[in-house]
């Protein structure tokens, strides 16, 4: 059985490698840029890679009500980085752009100090054992990061990752669920997570 | 923790991995994407993926080549090599890279950073510097050269002032190899690596010079090498990234140990 999922290109960044590793798992992908194939999405994937100003697309083009609409009907939807920001009510990237807010914080960029910002690379999540999304993957696992700005540790915090301060590395409210790393680079870790957000009943 | 990258890369040419030691004397080492899935397997955190194939025909070898190698690698995936143009880039990204590597070209033409960054973000856009001491200098690190067209031409800049420049245009990171070290196989250059990395705040990759274990804690330690780069070490069986990060870990290097 092929599980169909509805990637939205809001046209910031490469969508290649998210499609591959989803089609690598056996999933029925549609790409799409309009609000249309979201009224009957099973699951939808958010990606992004780049400035949190790009999601402005996301409101011009319909795609943020269609969105909100499919989160209220339980549709299972899964951010990815900024697809992750997006979530929440802004960030200090774009302050003038908000988010969807279904989180009521705002994303902030780390503090300055010795380490480099941007957090690129390897890093552990602690995973919460209660995460649907992260069933099977063990905390001490390793994600690839890249971003300069990141979320703070709520109720909704479903794993965390150490970098100059503990920052949200996985959301789960219900069917919503965001990651601030890529997934789709991130090894057997990561695709295992993309199969857990393919495979879990919508609660 | 954030871990110390280590990533393999691969010389291509024509369609074949091959290795410059430097960069001439070329040995066939195998296909691009069985050698990338290997080293993806055994640890290594990422791929680059470097194309030295100069003509026209080659090119479109490169791209079926980028395909087939990104189809199923779950890692990051770096491609370069002969990449001139917005245009150039959006190719070898379409065919799946998650990042590519830019050296002449940016050089020639600094803007071409930010057009890449603008469609897919500056954690895709790599410039990569080649270096190579200048010791006619009172400071030979410091004022270390970038160079261009495998090492003959001089362009009279210095690597710290292009990297800092390359930042402040969008980079995301910075591939630096050092040419008096690359394919010696003893050891990179760590004050070089340590000149340029303290002088961004986006990543530095240490590269050329790679040859044991402890080459590799240098560059981390003295280097403050964010990641480091090797092709030779890895191929014909020398060392994998397996036993590599074993090594590294015991010397209290943080690293993605696989499973």
């Amino acid at each position: 059985m092929t599980t169909p999922v509805a990637v939205i290109d809001y046209k910031a960044g490469n969508l290649t490698s998210v499609v591959k590793s989803l089609r690598h798992l056996g999933a029925e992908v549609t790409v799409t840029d309009s609000p249309e194939p979201l009224a009957t999405a099973e699951r939808i994937i958010l990606p992004g890679v780049g400035h949190f100003a790009a999601t402005r697309r996301l409101d011009e083009t319909g795609l943020t009500p269609a969105i909100r609409a499919a989160i209220e009907r339980g549709v299972p939807f899964l951010g990815i980085c900024v697809g992750m920001q997006w979530l929440y009510a802004g960030s200090t990237e774009a302050p003038d752009q908000p988010g969807l807010g279904y989180l009521s914080e705002t994303i902030e960029r780390f503090p300055e100090g010795s380490e480099k910002v941007p957090h690129v690379g390897w890093n552990q999540i602690d995973a919460s054992p209660k995460s649907r999304l992260l069933a099977g993957v063990e905390s001490g696992e390793f994600a690839y990061f890249t971003h300069s700005w990141r979320a703070p540790i709520t109720a909704a915090t479903a794993a965390t990752t150490n970098y100059i301060q503990p920052f949200a590395s996985v959301v789960e409210d219900r069917n919503v669920f965001g990651v601030q790393f890529h997934p789709e680079k991130s090894g057997e870790t990561g695709l295992k997570i993309l199969k857990n957000f393919l495979e879990l009943r919508p609660c | 923790m954030l871990t110390r990258r280590i990533i393999a890369c691969l010389d291509v040419r024509d369609g074949r991995v091959v290795k410059g030691v430097q960069f001439v004397d070329l040995i066939d080492a195998g296909d691009p994407a069985e050698l990338a899935h290997r080293h993806a397997q055994e640890g290594a955190d990422e791929i680059v993926l470097l194309d030295i194939t100069a003509t026209h025909e080659g090119r479109k070898t490169l791209l079926e080549t980028v395909r087939r190698t990104a189809k199923s690698l779950f890692v990051p995936f770096t491609v370069g090599g002969g990449i001139r143009t917005a245009e150039d880039a959006a190719a070898v990204f379409d065919a799946g890279a998650d990042k590519v590597s830019i050296n002449s070209a940016a050089l020639a033409d600094p803007d071409l950073i930010g057009q890449i960054g603008a469609s897919f973000g500056a954690q895709a856009v790599i410039v990569a510097i080649d270096a190579r001491r200048d010791h006619n200098s009172p400071d030979p690190v410091r004022n270390a050269r970038v160079f261009t067209h495998g090492g003959r031409k001089d362009t009279g800049r210095t690597a710290v002032e292009w990297a800092r420049e390359a930042e402040s245009r969008g980079a995301g990171e910075i591939l630096l190899t050092s040419m008096d070290s690359d394919g010696t196989r003893a050891g990179f250059d760590c004050e070089l690596t340590a000149a340029v990395s303290s002088a961004v705040r986006i990543p530095v990759i240490a590269s050329g010079g790679a040859g044991t274990v402890a080459h590799f804690a240098d560059v981390f330690d003295a280097g403050h090498a964010d990641a480091a780069l090797a092709a030779s070490i890895f191929h014909f069986g020398v060392s994998s990234a397996r036993s590599l990060k074993q090594e590294l870990a015991q010397l209290g290097i943080p690293v993605r140990l696989p499973c």
